[in-house]
């Protein structure tokens, strides 16, 4: 270890001199008193560090507040739940069922903005505020999780996203309704809840819906990915779609006509694209999320992570301004 | 009959003393040195009375003082025991005098038997076969030269006084006679205090035989029997059965009836036995025990008599209960001796603590033991712990179930030869009667135990390791998750999301290293890799506070285990280990020592130079003194070596980081 190593000495000073000789063990423990502990080999060290960290002021307990109870429905079950094709619908609170202690979910405006199942739970004896898309977001969905937001943040209950959103609804009946404020409201409560927020993507994962179900920008403490996951700013046949339509009319404009095959391949390399950098391996490996976990290790792995986030001080709660 | 009885003895045997007296109403007192103070036998008894500090010649052999622990409290008897002053006839005197009743024979007849010499001539002279030798009253060396030669090689050369096979010398050869002699004698004077040497024919692969005889205060004399107490090493006794197996009839009649002679030509009264060897064709007289045996068990279950009952019935007066036809044998027994030694390091005997130490619990199998868990076995005395023994219909039945007793018998924290015992009983020289009183040294190798640690141990030892670290068992429990409320993070059964989770125990035994590593998924063992092994895989793993158990493979495996400290003893049938657990977090490191040569750390005046050029000097020996800031500073000699050079005398002034000494190392 040192400030300058021996090429650099040599440059800058012509001192000749080995790097063991420069800054070697001997060196920083012995002589310049840089380094605090001496360790013979690799297990030596990790003993020594153990040592250090086992006399660190204990963290705060992280202890349930309540004794964890398993699941009444098999882990197991969610390989044979989840439909292989994202665009089919399935309820999610089959997924909840499967996460959540006992498999009891207390719902909150259960009848109402139903493609957002919202309720409180336990989760490895923790309690948890949970957020589940069933469909897509509605203005009644949004201000639905809007208040559930509010709620848990008062109450200073943690909160569970689970992840599975093509989008907000659009089309002229959604606009005229107000759905850009309403999804703002859902978006801005995200955003300030000071709580500790997890994110687990269980399905599609794009657009504004990934911001509105508290996505990495929204900085969860732990986001974590299901192999079956998807990530991107749009489907990729969407994508694909939307370019070949600007495409045909520029063709157009110029008076060209484009036939169905080139069509076809100047499609194909956007959804393949798309496809390879929407996949859960992809972005794992670029660090923008957590891990890449198996569903029945959901449980465990969250149980984990609301343990980890008692150890944080509760941050001061303020919110934005609710378009309204 | 006798109100109270005083044992004058420790361990197994004063705890079995004590059980028969406490049967019949007898008011029992035991003695103990410093070292005993906890043990058992002080607790088995109704009084306990301190008679000195550890060493056995200031305590169980000093005559005053258990005299006075008798009188004290009130002892009308004493009981010696075996070893110590059983066969002491001035204590036989000693307790007469003080008006005791000594449990034993008469001084006269200890005594008569007492000396090798005068009881081998007493028993040729009563027509009892002795082995053909020498001993006489003549004891130059020269002498017993040219007897020796007289006699024949291969010869044996006993100390006369001696006992229990100390002293002996075997000659086989004519060369090495004579500094045998010299050898024996000087080893029976500061032994036995007696230089008396006997010489005799030596038999190669005699087996020993011995009978048991009582006589009462009436003149009723009776043998109960015969046994064989051929399992010996370096002479001392560890396997003994009843009756002595594959003797013809004919020669068992003579066996016994020349035990009777032996016993009324020295007016014998209480408990004895008469010591032969047998060479397959004909016995020779050995010597007599005037005193109840270690292995006098054997005759009691094989008699259904209680011998110590006997014992104080004649000590009280009373006439022996039966007549010789009434005496009746039935079945065969057999004795192992469980010691604190180590079959594996030369015997090496131990001491220490028993973190534990327990007897099996079987049908016709029955313990003396003087030891149990949690005692510590001093280490001022023999290694003898307890007796296990089993009686069978028939020899086989027996030794069968002793081997199966044994494997039930489980110690750890000090070395014990229960396993090698059971070897032993398993082997076919002893199963075939072929086995003889040189058989264990001359054949040691043979009843060895495994020289590795077999792949399904060790894994069930990691298993368990892991589950108790790891978990909280309440005893006998299942070892499964923490059920009180706690952070998922102390959960360490090994979950890792998506891996399979290695976890590697390292084990070291009889200096093999070995390592384990066991593959966890959703918190339970799927496999097993020894390295250098191959992978198995592990299903169905259960561990309770005292089992393990699991299917390695394809077979279903359990073993007992416990944890102590950093060793990890597990039993499986007739196996045991002690593994030691290699925890890199226990290592010891040492930073290397000083480098560089002898400099001082400051500026300041020599003091003191105790050493020259050419001085052999050891590690940390003084070479300078400095005196600096009002402290001296000795400069020590990092290793040993020689002096090569000294910079600096006595006076001179001394910069820092300056070398004041050269030293050469070694």
């Amino acid at each position: 270890m040192f400030l300058g190593g021996p090429p650099l000495v040599k440059a800058a000073t012509g001192e000749d001199i080995d790097a063991e000789s420069l800054g070697g063990a001997d060196v920083h423990c012995r002589e310049s008193g840089v380094c605090d502990h001496y360790a013979e080999n690799d297990t030596h060290a990790l003993a020594i560090a153990r040592r250090v960290v086992a006399r660190l002021k204990a963290a705060t307990p992280t202890a349930p507040p309540q004794t964890p109870q398993e699941p009444q429905y098999a882990a197991q079950d969610l390989y044979g739940l989840l439909p292989a094709n994202l665009r089919k619908p399935y309820d999610v609170r089959e997924v909840i069922a499967r996460l959540v202690d006992a498999s009891e979910l207390d719902e909150f405006k259960q009848l109402y903005g139903t493609t957002l199942v919202c309720g409180f739970a336990h989760l490895g004896g923790y309690p948890v505020g949970i957020l589940a898309n069933n469909g897509v977001l509605f203005s009644e969905s949004a201000l639905k999780g809007t208040h559930f937001i509010e709620l848990c943040a008062r109450e200073q209950i943690p909160l569970l996203f689970l992840q599975n959103i093509t989008g907000f609804m659009v089309g002229r009946r959604a606009e005229a309704g107000g759905i850009a404020k309403d999804g703002a409201k859902l978006v801005t409560a995200v955003a300030c809840a000071a709580v500790p927020k997890m994110t687990v993507i269980i399905g599609g994962s794009y657009g504004a819906g990934n911001y509105a179900m508290c996505g990495r920008a929204y900085g969860p403490r732990f986001l974590f990915q299901w192999p079956n996951a998807r990530i991107s700013v749009m489907g990729g046949e969407q994508a694909a779609s939307v370019l070949a339509t600007v495409k045909r009319e520029q063709l157009k404009a110029k008076g060209s006509a484009w036939p169905t095959d080139d069509e076809e391949s100047f499609k194909r390399p956007i959804r393949e694209q798309y496809e390879r950098q929407g996949h859960p391996y992809y972005s794992s490996a670029r660090l923008w999320d957590d891990g890449v976990i198996d569903p029945k290790d959901t449980r465990r792995v969250l149980a984990l992570t609301l343990a980890v986030a008692r150890n944080a001080p509760q941050e001061p709660q303020t919110f934005g301004v609710f378009r309204m | 009959m006798i109100k109270s009885l005083l044992v004058a003895n420790r361990g197994e045997i004063a705890c079995r003393i004590f059980r028969t007296a406490q049967r019949m109403n007898v008011r029992t007192v035991a003695v103990y040195s410093d070292a005993d103070a906890q043990a058992r036998h002080v607790r088995a008894a109704d009084v306990a009375v301190r008679i000195g500090p550890a060493p056995a010649r200031e305590s169980y052999l000093d005559i005053p003082a258990l005299l006075e622990a008798a009188r004290a409290s009130g002892a009308q008897a004493i009981h010696p025991g075996y070893g110590f002053l059983a066969e002491n006839a001035q204590f036989a005197e000693a307790c007469s005098k003080a008006g005791l009743i000594f449990i034993g024979p008469p001084a006269a007849a200890i005594h008569a038997m007492g000396s090798k010499i005068v009881a081998k001539t007493r028993m040729r002279a009563a027509g009892v076969p002795v082995l053909p030798g020498y001993a006489g009253e003549r004891q130059e060396l020269a002498h017993l030269e040219r007897e020796a030669r007289a006699l024949g090689l291969p010869l044996i050369i006993k100390p006369a006084a001696g006992g229990g096979g100390k002293g002996m010398q075997i000659v086989r050869q004519s060369g090495e006679l004579a500094p045998a002699l010299a050898a024996a004698r000087r080893l029976a004077e500061s032994a036995f205090g007696d230089g008396a040497l006997l010489l005799e024919r030596y038999l190669p692969a005699p087996r020993h035989l011995e009978v048991q005889v009582f006589a009462d205060t009436h003149g009723n004399f009776l043998h109960l029997g015969d046994r064989d107490c051929s399992i010996q090493r370096r002479h001392q006794k560890l396997i003994e059965e009843a009756p002595a197996p594959a003797v013809p009839a004919e020669v068992r009649e003579r066996l016994r009836a020349a035990a009777l002679v032996v016993a009324r030509a020295v007016g014998y009264v209480s408990a004895g036995t008469v010591e032969f060897l047998y060479d397959g064709r004909e016995f020779y007289f050995m010597e007599m025990n005037t005193r109840l045996q270690v292995e006098h068990t054997v005759t009691e279950a094989v008699t259904g008599l209680d011998l110590v009952e006997w014992q104080l019935r004649v000590a009280a007066g009373d006439r022996l209960p039966l007549s010789q036809d009434q005496v009746r044998l039935e079945g065969h027994a057999i004795e192992a001796r469980v010691c604190a030694e180590d079959p594996a390091r030369g015997f090496l005997p131990s001491a220490g603590r028993l973190a534990l130490l327990e007897w099996p619990r079987m049908d016709s199998v029955r313990v003396d033991a003087g030891f149990g868990s949690g005692d510590t076995v001093p280490d001022s005395y023999d290694s003898l712990l307890g007796k296990v023994i089993a009686w069978g219909g028939t020899r086989d039945e027996a030794a069968a179930r002793l081997a199966r007793a044994l494997d039930e018998t489980r110690s750890a924290g000090i070395a014990t030869n229960e396993r090698w015992l059971a070897r032993i009983l398993r082997a076919p020289v002893f199963l075939e009667v072929r086995h003889h009183i040189a058989l264990l040294d001359q054949n040691l190798a043979d009843f060895a135990g495994p020289g590795t640690v077999p792949a399904e141990a060790l894994t069930l030892a990691a298993l368990a390791l892991h589950s108790a670290a790891f978990a909280e068992l309440p005893a006998g429990a299942p070892a499964a998750r923490p059920t009180r409320t706690a952070s998922p993070w102390q959960l360490l059964d090994g979950f890792t999301p998506n891996l399979v989770t290695p976890i590697a125990y390292s084990f070291s035994w009889r200096g093999q290293r070995s390592t384990v590593e066991l593959e966890y998924a959703d918190g339970a063992p799927v496999a097993a890799t020894i390295t250098g092994g191959t992978r198995a895989a592990l299903t169905d793993s259960q561990t309770t506070s005292e089992t393990v158990a699991a299917r390695i493979g394809a077979q279903r495996l359990h073993a007992r285990y416990l944890i102590v400290g950093a060793h990890v003893y597990l039993w499986r049938g007739e196996a045991q280990y002690d593994l030691l657990l290699d925890d890199p977090r226990t290592h010891e490191y040492s930073a290397t020592a000083a480098v560089g040569g002898l400099t001082t750390p400051l500026p300041g005046v020599v003091v003191s130079v105790p050493v020259t050029v050419g001085s052999k000097v050891s590690a940390g020996e003084v070479l300078m003194v400095i005196e600096a800031m009002k402290m001296e500073h000795t400069i020590t000699a990092p290793h040993a070596g020689t002096v090569k050079a000294i910079h600096f005398a006595r006076g001179d002034r001394v910069p820092e980081g300056k070398e004041l000494l050269e030293l050469a190392a070694e």
